[in-house]
Parts: C-alpha cells; structure tokens; sequence
C-alpha cells in the first residue's frame, strides 16, 4: 500500500502505509531538504487511555491487576514495578522473602522468553531475510518458525504455572503471589524447558551465523538496572556507560520527560545530557558478567560468528542480543525450579498506610518505572509510569536520522521498509501508550538528479 | 447469539484483525496459540493482520475479528469502514464487548484526566467516552474476557468457519469453579469473590490461585447483583466504596455492572 503525491516546487511528500508487526500504532515523517535529513518524526498516535489519571483513588491491592492491562505483551513488568513501588510505599520492601523474590524473577523470566521469541522470529527475523511476514517465511522456513513456537509456548506454559495465564497474570500481589505455586507442576516443566535450552542456544548460534546485520554504529546511552549479582530483571539500581549511577528512587529527578505535539507518549531524555537508550542491548552491554553460565558460554561464540565483542553499539544485534537473553532466562528458569519448594508464605502482609515508592524493573524492552503515592486508607494518591519505550522514542529518531541519509538513493517503499526494520530493532510497545506506521518523506530543496529519480513514483 | 453461517466458498475466507484501543492482549492470545496458528494460517488467508504481518490484501473480508474500544474520533470514522468491509465483525475482548478500562474516564472529566497526564494536554484528541464497538456499528458476536480464552476464540473460528453456533456459555465462573472441584474462595475464605455474577470463560483461574474473581469476562446472563452486593456488604464487611471499585473494573461500563456500581456510588455519596 503506497500513496504519493507532488507537492509545489522542491517539495515531495510520500506516504507509504503501514508499519506492521509493532504493538501500537505511529507513523513516520522525514522531512529531507537536498540530501539532508532536516526533520524526523517517529508519530505515537496510540490513543491516551489515562492510566494515571484513572489510578487515583483505587486500591492499592487492585493495581497490578490494572496496569497489567496497560499492555498485553509484557503485562508482568507492568504488575512488578507496581508490586515493587507499593510494596516501598506501604514499608514492606524489606521483608519479601528471597522465596518471592525467585518466584518473581521465574514469572519474568516467562515473560521474557514469550515475548522476545515472538518479537525475534515471527516479527523482526522476516525483515532481515526479507519476508512480509512470519506466515510467509514459514512456507520457506517452517522447522525455524515451529521450533520458534515452541519455546515461546514454553514461555506461556510457564507464566501459566506460576501465575495461571500469561496475557494479565492473576497470581500475582502486592506482596508476593496470592498462592504459591504447585512444586510437583512447576517439576514436571524440566523436561520441556531442558529441550527448549539446548533448542534456543543451537537457533542463537544461527542466527549469529546466517544473518547479515545492517550496519548503523552510533554513541549510545545505555542505561539499564545494575543488581548487586546476577543480570539485570527486578533489582538493583540504575546505571549508564556515560556515568549515570542512582538509585531506584532518584530515577524520576535524574529524567525528565517531554511532551511534543507528535506523540502521545511522552519523550524521555536524561537531564543535562539528552537520550539514551533500554533494552536488550543496554543489559547486555553493561552487565554481560550477570549472565546465567549456559548464556555466558554462548556469548563469546556468538560474538565470534557476528565478528563483533561487546559493546554491542549497532541495535540491529539486538536480534542476537534477544537470543542471548533467552538462554539466560530458560537457564535461569531451570535452577529456580529445581530449588523450588512450596515456600512457608507467599506473600508478606500489608498494612496499609500513608507513603511513598518509586521502583523500576527490566521490561523485554527496557526498563519501565513507576512511582506511588498512597492515602493512609491505601489508596492511590498519585500515580506516574515511565515505559520503556516512550524511553527510547528519542533515540530512534536519531537512529533513523542516521538511516535517512544513507538511504536518499533509495525508492521510498524500499526506505520505508528499512526504517521499519530500524523500528524493530527496538521491539517498540507503542501500546504501552497503536498500529499504523504511515511513511511520508518531504523533499524540499534542490536534489541530484540521480537521486531524485531513483526516489520518483512510488 | 443467532445462528451464523458462512457460504461454501472455494476460495480460503478471508480473516481480517483489526485494533483499536487497546493493550493488544486479545491479539496476542490468537498468535499465543501456537498448536493451531499455523493451521488457522492455513484453513482461513489472513487479509489485514497488522500486528502479524506486513502485507494486506483487499477487502472484503469474510471474518473481521476488532480488538479495542472506540475513544478517539479517528476510531469513530474507521469502525464504520471496518463494518462496511466484514462479512461477519466479531468483537473480541472487553474492550471491545464493554468499553475496557479507559471507560472509567466516562464517569470522570477527560479534561480533568488529560492534564493529570499529559504537559500539553492541547495536542491529544481524544473522545469523551470510550465505548464498545457495539455502540457504533452492528457486531455479529462478542466474545469477552480481558484477555479472550483462546479455547473461546478457536471455538468461535471453528464454528465459523463450519457454518454453526459457537458453542459459548454464558453461566457463571461458580459453575467453572465447582466443576474443577475448587473450594469456594467466598464462603469458605470470606474473599469478595465476583464469581457467582461472572461470565464463564476464564475456567476459575483466580479461585484456583486462592483468590476472589475480580470479574473479567464481566457479567453473566442475568446476574443477581444486588444478592451478592447484599452479602458483600453485610456479612463481609465490604464499603460502598468498595463495591462501587470491584464494579467498575475492566467491563465496568457494560450493564448491568454499570446501573449496579452507579447504584453503590449514590450510597457512598449519601
């Protein structure tokens, strides 16, 4: 689908529609004079649903519940920054037992496994072989996409064990899980998640092997949660390569968060610096010492058959990036639940009071924080969310920026597939805030002819 | 629910997925059913499915399948199109069957709700309400849950694409419960469980996880409200306030949990 017309003079806007195989809607505006980028506008026109607004004045004990709804892909890093914030703010943080803390970082662990298997293969994967879609890339690479499914139903599978259903888990409270689950069916997943281990490390391998990734190099900040051991996911503060070190609690006064008219998400930059960057390739770059052992052995090899040791500065290896975390989180799934026991509580129990907390977890995408205000009859005060990928819209209007360039010898379908891949780098949640990605590109100023036919008609 | 056929046609039906407000949970339980997925992709041609692929084939469209509710003026326009271009429009999720939870801005300000939110709250354009597809064009059949059962959204397919009823019950979450032998998490844990007034769907996954049934799939054929909210507030101890809340969830604007947590809000405010 493709509609273009000739503006007056020099200009030329181009639409093409749509971006598809994001969550969320958005829409890209380039505006190139000559052969420069003068403007670029990743549009977020997801509908504002008022999350925050709506908060006010419910219970502290149905949040979760809510703001899992804020997105249906990764429902889980929205019920732990919840848990985790009101869990400060009612002073009990201190005594979750470290019982909870595994079964939460199992549950996530689910989370990351589904979500990032479905955003690898059946979303971003056809953009680098050259597919439409997964439905398509099937009919050439159908062992591929079956293996792909099935370590995603593992994910599901144990999301659903843990906490009865992965899309908007009911398991889960402020304060642990309602009831902790059964040891005999969290064992008898072994079997599975075993296959899928050694499964996940063979397609990670590859993937490294086989696919040729774009090159698009650029300075990033990255920013991700620094835990005292292990790899990023529940705990820990917040950290960046270019000397951001804080706590949970002084995130929120470290960013400031912007609001422009072509967006409803609002843009976040780090105050005195500007954007930065979350996610897979954030996590990986920082903390790769974390790493679960069976993903740690892997890293080397992968980063040999890409040609590339860490830093990872390219987001198009956020693709192998994803495959690494994968392994770390179904190996780490397996020695969680090999030291399950049924735990002597489940959940700590509250009293509600009058406070305040601010805690921010590892979404598939990058970290996604909260904060809470609560009444003395725990209810909400105030309410304020940071997703990650309103986070990272910034720095993918610089990435694009940088793609723009290269690409004015290209006809428009094929830059408007390329920025899409680029959009894809970040596996965006534009939900967290719709589906349409509409491409338009203005020409203003005089351009070679060269260029100005190869771009003509589309 | 009327009897829905499809016409034997030589050609595979085509199976559009439309989003409109929304978490996109309803559209990733399709994709999550990933035993059937490849043979769903091979029974019905998927025609418009942005979330999964990039290309998109021509209406008309025999089986249109529309995720969200309706609170932006764009979406108002766009549903019409979506009607004219569906032979059969199913609306899936509670969103689209109630409105969601962004109708919980229907009993608020959106002024007041944009400037909690928003720096320059000039720059949204939003609609007053949020409402069920329902409430704008005809809908063919309305699967709830927040999210859908994927067992429900294969049995609606299925049914479809064979030509008969989709076999949905519309009892309450208490007979689910009872079935799976499950210990009442209201009489026997004195929990303010909404089951006894629940659509069924969910098979009793929060009293199988020791805890009430917040209400999901909203509510049942006929619920007996105002004996529930008797004893909740009697027996149990629950506020108006309280009551008003557990109402006014994720089906909150779908009668009659609309007229029953307006109902509650009026003795709060006495």
């Amino acid at each position: 689908m493709s509609d273009s017309k000739k503006n007056n003079g020099n200009t030329r806007t181009i639409r093409v529609g749509a971006l598809a195989r994001v969550e969320g809607e958005g829409a890209l505006h380039l505006v190139m004079n000559g052969d420069q980028v003068e403007k670029v506008h990743l549009e977020i026109y997801e509908p504002p649903r008022f999350y925050e607004a709506f908060l006010r004045g419910r219970d502290f004990k149905e949040v979760p519940d809510i703001t899992a709804r804020i997105c249906g892909i990764c429902p889980v890093a929205y019920q732990m920054g919840s848990c985790h914030s009101l869990e400060k703010a009612m002073g009990v943080f201190d005594d979750l037992t470290p019982e909870i803390h595994a079964l939460r970082d199992l549950l996530y662990c689910g989370e990351w496994i589904e979500s990032h298997v479905l955003h690898m293969f059946m979303l971003h994967l056809p953009d680098f072989l050259g597919y439409e879609s997964a439905i398509s890339m099937a009919e050439d690479h159908g062992g591929t996409v079956k293996q792909a499914l099935r370590i995603k139903k593992f994910g599901n599978t144990l999301m659903d064990t843990v906490a009865g259903r992965s899309v908007h888990p009911v398991n889960v409270c402020v304060g642990g899980f309602y009831k902790a689950p059964d040891p005999q069916a969290m064992k008898n997943l072994l079997p599975e998640l075993e296959a899928c281990l050694d499964l996940m490390c063979e397609l990670t391998l590859f993937l490294a092997e086989h696919i040729t990734y774009p090159d698009l190099v650029r300075d990033y900040e990255f920013v991700c949660l620094n835990p005292d051991e292990g790899y990023p996911m529940n705990l820990g503060g917040l950290i960046s390569n270019k000397g951001l070190n804080v706590s949970q609690e002084e995130f929120g006064k470290a960013i400031e968060e912007i609001h422009v008219e072509h967006s409803t998400a609002l843009q976040s930059i780090i105050k005195g610096r500007g954007e930065y960057l979350v996610g897979p390739l954030a996590r990986l770059n920082l903390k790769p010492e974390g790493l679960h052992p069976r993903a740690k052995e892997l890293l080397p090899k992968v980063c040999k058959l890409i040609g590339q040791e860490l830093p990872w500065c390219n987001n198009f290896l956020s693709l192998p990036a994803r495959g690494i975390e994968v392994v770390h989180a179904l190996a780490l799934s397996a020695d969680i639940i090999r030291n399950y026991q049924l735990p002597k509580i489940s959940r700590v129990p509250i009293t509600p009071r009058a406070g305040w907390g601010a805690h921010g977890t590892e979404a598939p995408r990058g970290v996604c924080w909260h904060e809470y205000e609560t009444e003395a009859d725990g209810s909400i005060k105030s309410a304020h969310i940071v997703p990650p990928t309103s986070q990272n819209q910034i720095t993918i209007e610089s990435d694009l920026r940088e793609l723009a360039r290269l690409l004015v010898d290209v006809s428009d379908e094929e830059a408007a597939m390329r920025c899409e891949h680029l959009i894809r780098n970040y596996d965006p949640c534009i939900s967290c805030s719709v589906h349409f990605l509409k491409f338009s590109r203005d020409w203003r100023g005089e351009r070679s002819k060269s260029l100005a036919g190869a771009s003509g008609g589309a | 629910m009327s009897g829905i056929t499809i016409p034997v046609q030589t050609d595979k039906p085509k199976l559009a997925v439309y989003k409109f407000s929304s978490c996109d949970g309803c559209q990733l339980t399709l994709l999550n059913l990933e035993d059937h997925i490849l043979d769903i992709a091979g029974a019905v041609e998927i025609s418009f499915f942005l979330e999964a692929r990039r290309r998109v084939l021509p209406p008309p469209y025999d089986i249109g399948l529309i995720e969200g509710s309706i609170s932006t003026p764009e979406e108002e326009q766009r549903v019409h199109q979506v009607r004219r271009d569906c032979k059969y429009l199913i609306a899936i999720g509670a969103c689209a069957t109630s409105g969601g939870i962004q109708s919980l801005r229907n009993w608020a300000n959106v002024k007041e709700y944009a400037g909690l939110v928003y720096p320059s709250p000039e720059y949204l354009k939003t609609l007053e309400t949020s409402t069920p597809v329902a409430a704008h064009v005809f809908v063919d059949f309305e699967l709830r849950g927040c999210p859908i059962s994927g067992d429900q959204l294969l049995e609606v397919i299925s049914a479809l694409l064979a030509g008969r009823k989709p076999n949905i019950p519309s009892y309450s979450v208490c007979m689910e419960c009872k079935r799976k032998g499950l210990p009442c998490v209201l009489v026997s844990k004195g929990e303010p469980c909404l089951g006894p007034i629940t659509q069924a769907g969910c098979d009793a996954l929060c009293p199988g996880c020791s805890r009430a049934c917040y209400g999901c799939f909203g509510p049942m054929d006929q619920p007996n409200i105002q004996a529930l909210g008797g004893k909740l507030t009697g027996e149990l101890k629950q506020s108006n306030r309280d009551m008003k809340r557990m109402l006014r969830t994720f089906n909150g604007y779908l009668e009659p949990f609309k007229q029953a947590s307006d109902y509650y809000e009026r003795l709060e405010k006495e």
